[in-house]
Order: C-alpha cells, then structure tokens, then sequence
C-alpha cells in the first residue's frame, strides 16, 4: 500500500485512496456484526469520543452562540428587524453551523486521537499481534471507534445547539435587551423541528461516519513509523475538515 | 471494575444530556412549542380569500394568541375558503357576533387571523360559524383597484358628457311615448 502509490501521480494516487477508504468502510460495516461481541469497547470508545469532548463542544458552543447573537442583533437592526435575531441564530445553527462546526471540532478533538491511537497501534505491531491471536483488529479496534463516532456526533450537535442558544439569548436579552418573549416567539414561530432540527441530526450522522472513517483509515493506514503517524494525523485534520464541508454542500442541497 | 463503572457512568450521561439537548430544542425552540394546546373548541369561517394563510397559523385577539387556524378546505359549492380555527377553552368568551380577518403580521410577515370583539351578549360556542369575515387584503388586489379605480373614474368623467345626454334623452323619450 505504501509501496505502490509513490509511483502514481498526485491524482492517480488521491483516487487510489479514496478508493482504499470506500473499501476500508465495507470492511468496517462487515465487522460491525463482530464487533457486538465487544459492546463495552464502543462503550470505552463513546466516553473517550463523546463524553470527553463535551468541555470543547460546550465552550465554543457558548461562544458561537454568542457571537451569533451579537452579530446578528447588530446588522439585524439596521434593517429594524432585531426581533428576528431569535429566529435567525436557531435556523443558523440547527441547518448549518451546529452539525458543522461540531464536525470540525470533533475532527480536532476525537479524529486525530483515534489516528494517532490507531497508528501506534500500527507501528508497534499491535495490530499484527491481535490478528496472531485471531482477534479481528477490525472488530474489535476498528468498529467500535466507528460506531462511537456515528453514535456521539449527533448528541454533541445537540448539545452544541442548545448551548449556542443559551448563548445567543444571554447576549441578545440579558445584555442588548432584545425582549425575551420576542426572543423565543419568533424562533418558535419560524423553527420546524423535521425541516430544521432533524436535518441538521441527519447531517450530524452523516459527518460522524465521515470523520471517524477518515480518522481510523489514516490510522489503519498509516507508514509504521513516528513520521508517519504525524502525517497522518495532520492528513485526518485536513481530509476530515474538506470532507464535512463538502458533503454540508451536497446534503443540503439533497435535505432542502 | 471500578474505572470501568465511571466509564460507563460517564457515557450514559454523555447521551442523557444529549438527549435532553435533542429534546429540548425539538420541543422548545420550534413550532412544536407552540402546539401544545389544551382542550379547544372549534369555530368556522368563510373566507373568499386567504391569502397564504396556513396550517396552525394563529388566532389572536386584540394581538394576543388565543388558538390556531386547524383546518382549511375549499368548500366546492360556494367555492369559498372554509378555515376551522380551534380556540383555547380558556377564551370561551368571545361574543357570537365577532368577526374574523386574516391579516398580515408586519408589511411582509406570516398571516394569521385576527377575532374582532363583537357586542353581542351570547358567545361562540364549539362548531359555530363566525358569519362576519374579512378576506385577506391582497397587495396586487390593492394596487389594481387603485390603478384601476383612479383610471376608471377618469374614464367614467370622459364619457360622462358624451353619454350622458343620450340616456336621459330615452328615458325620458320612453316616458313620454308610454
């Protein structure tokens, strides 16, 4: 795999990888089955994942939020519609800013510890050791990490949502002094929740399996050495962040 | 066991909280919110227009929500807009003889319909028809009868001396032949 590539041209080569990766997402669907067996490493895996990126999820959640409201109040009111600041933050980040700002932060936060978890595994032969003891790598490395990722994006997106609305309410009420049942009449008023905040889950969904594919592809992949692993882990950042983008522009497109 | 115990303690409440996130925005910042409605009682109107009223639009008095628009259906006969509205029980009285618009919410905001107090002493009750209803004021509608009117009046006053005379002549020709 390391090998071959080399000789091909930058082109030739970026196909050849995705190519790898489509194929390194069937065999990890194929031992997902396998993978029940360890139920308590996906578990491990959530709370590695999910759970301890709750702190940066949160933090920027709040900030974003924020700045949204502050933004939105001032250039809203030039145009005398600041009691639309409300409805315009929620739509912002229930459609957009939410799934995807959280896919980049988990790309930085949770992908680039699988890569670099994953890749030293690689290059100090974990890997070859538990496929000796007929422990299927995939299954029990892999997947779970897979599954964690799928399952925890959409929650952190959630979280991220509601923390950027506490945000965006304390800026836009308690210190611009926009009326609070405007606030939230507004946004109840124009926020659907299959439209606006299933769309965005299924966005969510979709940039978890991205970004902890990515993230265990690079790893799984990596040249066994220090080296390697380093690019590789820079390589999830950079893939992981292009991909979300683009497939943000192809799902809504599809979701609208 | 034990760090195992704390892992999974941990990740449970990752996805509670992540749940009580969906949920919370799920129920409380769009429309569901608004949809939670007690017991109700339903009112009908007749509308000859209105507009891009829609489903769960809502119903005000004096600008504050009382129910929301639950039904519209063209009624085939009269080829008229028939609009339920279910109105909370807790405004139960509203006199028999209010009458219904659909208006806009600012110059280009959602529409809704307005219930306009009436005198009567007897109230609406469940299935009754507000007989007085106000379509929904058109823009394009406005601006022609204006466009429309104005030249209508200036055509009206052109004509008037040449046509004028000739109609009061034969009136007054078939008075005096009968």
């Amino acid at each position: 795999m390391s090998s071959a590539p080399q000789r091909l041209s930058p082109f030739t080569a970026g196909l050849a990888q995705i190519g790898a990766c489509g194929i390194f997402l069937l065999q990890i669907l194929r031992a997902v089955p396998g993978s029940l067996r360890y139920l308590r490493e996906t578990v491990r895996q959530v709370y590695f994942v999910g759970a301890m990126s709750l702190v940066i999820i949160m933090t920027c959640g709040l900030f974003v939020g924020a700045v949204l409201g502050l933004q939105l109040y001032d250039v809203l009111s030039r145009f005398g519609s600041a009691a639309m600041s409300g409805t315009v933050v929620a739509l912002a980040l229930y459609r957009e800013l939410g799934p995807v700002v959280t896919s980049l932060l988990f790309a930085g936060r949770a992908g680039t510890s699988i890569t670099a978890e994953v890749g030293l595994m690689r290059a100090t032969d974990q890997l070859d050791a538990m496929e000796m003891m007929a422990v299927d790598p995939l299954a029990y490395v892999i997947a779970p990490r897979f599954l964690a990722g799928v399952l925890a994006m959409p929650l952190l997106a959630c979280i991220f949502n509601a923390l950027a609305i506490l945000g965006a309410h304390v800026v836009a009420v308690s210190w611009l002094g926009l009326d609070n049942g405007t606030f939230w009449s507004n946004m109840t008023a124009s926020v659907d929740v299959w439209t606006d905040v299933i769309n965005g889950v299924w966005k969510s969904f979709a940039f978890g399996a991205v970004v902890t594919l990515i993230a265990t592809f690079q790893g799984y992949t990596t040249p066994p050495t220090s080296e390697g692993v380093a690019y590789a882990t820079t390589r999830t950042v950079v893939f992981s962040s292009i991909a979300t983008l683009a497939i943000d522009f192809v799902m809504t497109a599809f979701l609208m | 066991m034990a760090q195992r115990q704390s892992f999974q303690i941990g990740t449970g409440l990752f996805i509670l909280l992540g749940f009580l996130a969906l949920a919370y925005l799920a129920t409380q910042t769009t429309s569901l919110a608004n949809y939670r409605q007690g017991d109700s009682y339903a009112l009908k109107a007749r509308f000859t227009n209105i507009g891009q009223l829609k489903l769960r639009a809502p119903v005000k008095v004096a600008g504050v929500r009382v129910g929301s628009v639950s039904d519209i259906k063209l009624e085939t006969d009269k080829l008229d807009a028939l609009v339920t509205l279910s109105i909370d029980k807790r405004y139960d009285q509203i006199p028999d003889d209010s009458a219904a618009a659909v208006f806009t919410s600012g110059l280009l905001g959602d529409q809704y319909v307005a219930l306009q107090p009436g005198g009567s002493p007897d109230m609406f009750k469940n299935g009754d028809e507000i007989v007085l209803t106000q379509s929904s004021m058109q823009l394009e509608e406005l601006i022609g009868k204006y466009l429309v009117g104005g030249d209508a009046g200036k055509g009206g006053d052109k004509q008037a001396p040449k046509s004028d005379a000739p109609p009061a002549d034969k009136p007054a020709g078939d008075k005096s032949g009968k």
